[in-house]
């Protein structure tokens, strides 16, 4: 712990900003940088910028959001899937491990089942989530357990699986035409519709959320320690515990609201994290937070670029993922400590 | 004496079946495979819901139940008693909700799919015409075999004549509107977007079952530089196609889109050619893809081509439903249906 955080920090922000950069000036409607620059030029200076109004509706009101929010979701989900990682002591939990993917997936596919609008297929997504967890919480706590850590986990397994069956049992009942590939995408996760309007019931819960995991991160390496040792150093591991939870909760639900499921970006980029600045909470949440949204905003950019068609972002980000977590796995697995 | 009458009804039996067996026919179906067709054909179970429609549209009396429940506003525009037939479930396709042993206990004379014509589906009228001893046709629900495929049903069910008058309305109806999309000349065609989903972000590729009448019709669509069924694009991939004409059958998106920001840049929203779809009580586009888009074929016709297709369609609407899905409309439902509500 020696070791200067300083460089890996740089290099998450290098990333994100290069991120940034590019994703700005590729995509399937054709924008020159020059066109570009004088877009955000007029913006800044408030002149009229001389290009057609498709160019600056692409950028202002279509590409923005959508890069703005693969920043957003990633750097929350890395965000979580470090906190539950510390919580759990576990290198393999990922930001879904109490359910609240499960328990979105179940509300988003029930508001598309029932023919809702955009808006109340999200907010019942949102609710999922919250409720789910709130549930595997209660749950957990109520059985008095040596381990109230494992007992947390398996709660989440099994709540998740149960919500998991009611996810597959909708798609069941849905009907083929019209609602089940709806639904097929939407579980796969994409952030081909996001617009100006989304942005705000995504940003409050991740800023609140990513908020107080930043506030706790000095506490997170407290939780990482055995329950008897925390205590011993007069650290109030439960109500700590609720924190970490809801916090992470909150921005794992806003973020799959908005965007649908998305997996491996909370499992892997936590570790890539790690290699990169060390275990210490202080630098590893700030860290993850940015490398999260470079890691989706790469993603996402590769998404909507590839093909005139979207690739769904959990296709891609398993396909990147998996690979990329074996490797760390077996070259610096030592970090984990 | 006990021996004699045994033989005896035996042989009254054999009798009696024997002129239904004698009778039953060969038919082979869409897939080139021959089935067994029991002399009277009574109650057919229909294995997903292009199945349905087209059936009911040909002979509702024999139709045994819909896949799926219908809505009251859909009953509104059907034959009652057709309409109000149970729930039985559908056999095909991505889901398979029909429990083999319901299907037996429903006695179905025949089990008719209608559909796209693969290997998958194959095999699965096999296996369950093995399994229930049932036969199973298979017919091509493609737009363009409508025609051949009423022919196939009026010889499965033993009723060539009716079903004529079905493949005579198809053909006509397919033949007047190819005539005159023919002297259109190619920049004349739109660039068609179909939007589905309530942001109206997934569409048809090229050759997708979804997209069969706007094909038909000559048109582009935008989305069919790749083969395919349907997918998702982003609101950065439409502007960049910038369709002449946006076809929907999602009325919360039809609704939006005219006001959205987004979407106002591309010439269908800003010369007003954004169309919401009939859909009652089946879609006139798409959704089930069957039968239903013979009138969606006019529907889309006029939308595509205004100065072509002249025609009136309330009284080729009222035609269509009376003959098609045996109810006479009032001039209120006409409007209503062809406003795209409900």
């Amino acid at each position: 712990m020696t070791r200067s955080a300083a460089p890996g920090l740089l290099i998450a922000c290098a990333i994100l900003i290069v991120g940034l950069l590019v994703a700005f000036t590729v995509g399937r409607y054709p924008i020159g940088l020059a066109d570009l620059m004088s877009v955000v030029a007029g913006k800044l200076t408030g002149r009229e910028a001389d290009v057609p109004a498709a160019v600056q509706n692409v950028i202002w009101q279509v590409r923005g959001p959508r890069i703005l929010s693969a920043a957003l979701v990633g750097g929350a989900l890395a965000v979580a899937g470090t906190a539950f990682q510390g919580l759990f002591r576990n290198p393999l939990v990922s930001p879904d491990i109490l359910g609240a993917s499960s328990g979105a997936a179940l509300g988003a596919v029930l508001g598309i089942f029932f023919s809702l609008g955009v808006f109340a297929i999200q907010a019942l997504a949102f609710a999922g989530g919250l409720i789910a967890v709130a549930a595997v919480y209660m749950i957990g706590t109520a059985v008095r357990a040596r381990d109230p850590i494992l007992v947390l986990v398996l709660t989440g397994v099994v709540v998740g699986a149960l919500l998991g069956a009611g996810v597959g049992l909708v798609k069941y009942l849905a009907d083929p035409y019209n609602q089940l590939p709806a639904m097929t995408f939407w579980l796969l996760g994409s952030l081909s519709s996001v617009a100006v309007p989304d942005l705000i019931p995504l940003f409050g819960p991740v800023a609140i959320g990513t908020a107080v995991l930043l506030a706790l991160r000095w506490r997170m390496n407290v939780m990482s320690l055995p329950e008897e040792e925390a205590r011993a150093l007069g650290v109030p591991t439960g109500p700590l515990r609720i924190a970490i939870v809801a916090a992470a909760t909150l921005v794992t639900s806003a973020s799959v609201a908005t965007a649908g499921v998305i997996g491996w970006v909370g499992l892997v980029v936590p570790h890539l994290a790690r290699t990169l600045v060390g275990p210490d909470f202080a630098r590893l949440i700030p860290a993850a937070a940015l490398l999260g949204g470079g890691f989706l905003l790469v993603i996402d950019t590769l998404a909507r670029t590839m093909a005139p068609i979207e690739i769904p972002l959990g296709i891609l980000t398993a396909v990147v993922g998996t690979p990329f977590f074996i490797w760390l796995l077996t070259s610096v697995s030592k970090t984990w400590s | 004496m006990l021996f004699d009458r045994r033989a005896l009804l035996s042989g009254a039996a054999a009798t009696l079946l024997a002129p239904r067996v004698a009778r039953a026919a060969a038919v082979s179906d869409d897939a080139g495979r021959t089935i067994q067709i029991p002399a009277k054909v009574e109650r057919v179970f229909t294995a997903g819901p292009p199945a349905a429609i087209l059936l009911y549209t040909f002979a509702p009396e024999l139709l045994i139940g819909w896949p799926n429940p219908r809505r009251p506003e859909e009953c509104e525009l059907m034959a009652a008693d057709a309409c109000s037939k149970p729930q039985v479930g559908r056999i095909t396709g991505r889901g398979n909700t029909a429990n083999l042993e319901v299907v037996l206990q429903l006695k179905p004379d025949l089990i008719l799919d209608v559909g796209y014509i693969s290997d998958t589906y194959i095999s699965l009228a096999n296996r369950v015409q093995e399994q229930t001893g049932i036969p199973y046709a298979l017919l091509d629900g493609k737009f363009d075999a409508m025609v051949s495929t009423y022919r196939k049903l009026g010889a499965l069910t033993g009723r060539p004549d009716q079903a004529e008058g079905f493949a005579r309305y198809a053909e006509q109806t397919m033949t007047t509107i190819k005539q005159r999309i023919a002297k259109i000349p190619e920049s004349e065609r739109p660039r068609v977007y179909y939007g589905r989903g309530p942001r109206g972000l997934e569409t048809g590729l090229g050759g997708s079952i979804n997209m069969e009448t706007i094909e038909f019709l000559g048109a582009h669509n935008v989305a069919a530089e790749r083969k395919g069924g349907i997918v998702n694009v982003s609101v950065e991939q439409v502007l960049a196609w910038n369709p002449d004409v946006i076809i929907t059958i999602d009325g919360g998106f039809a609704a939006s889109v005219r006001n959205d920001p987004l979407w106002a840049p591309i010439k269908a929203v800003q010369s007003g050619r954004v169309h919401l779809s009939p859909h009652l009580p089946f879609g006139w586009v798409d959704f089930p893809p069957s039968v239903n888009r013979l009138i969606g074929l006019w529907w889309l016709a006029k939308v595509l081509y205004p100065e072509q297709f002249p025609e009136d369609l309330k009284p080729l609407t009222r035609d269509f439903y009376t003959q098609f899905y045996h109810k006479t409309l009032t001039d209120a439902q006409i409007e209503s249906v062809l406003s795209g509500r409900g």
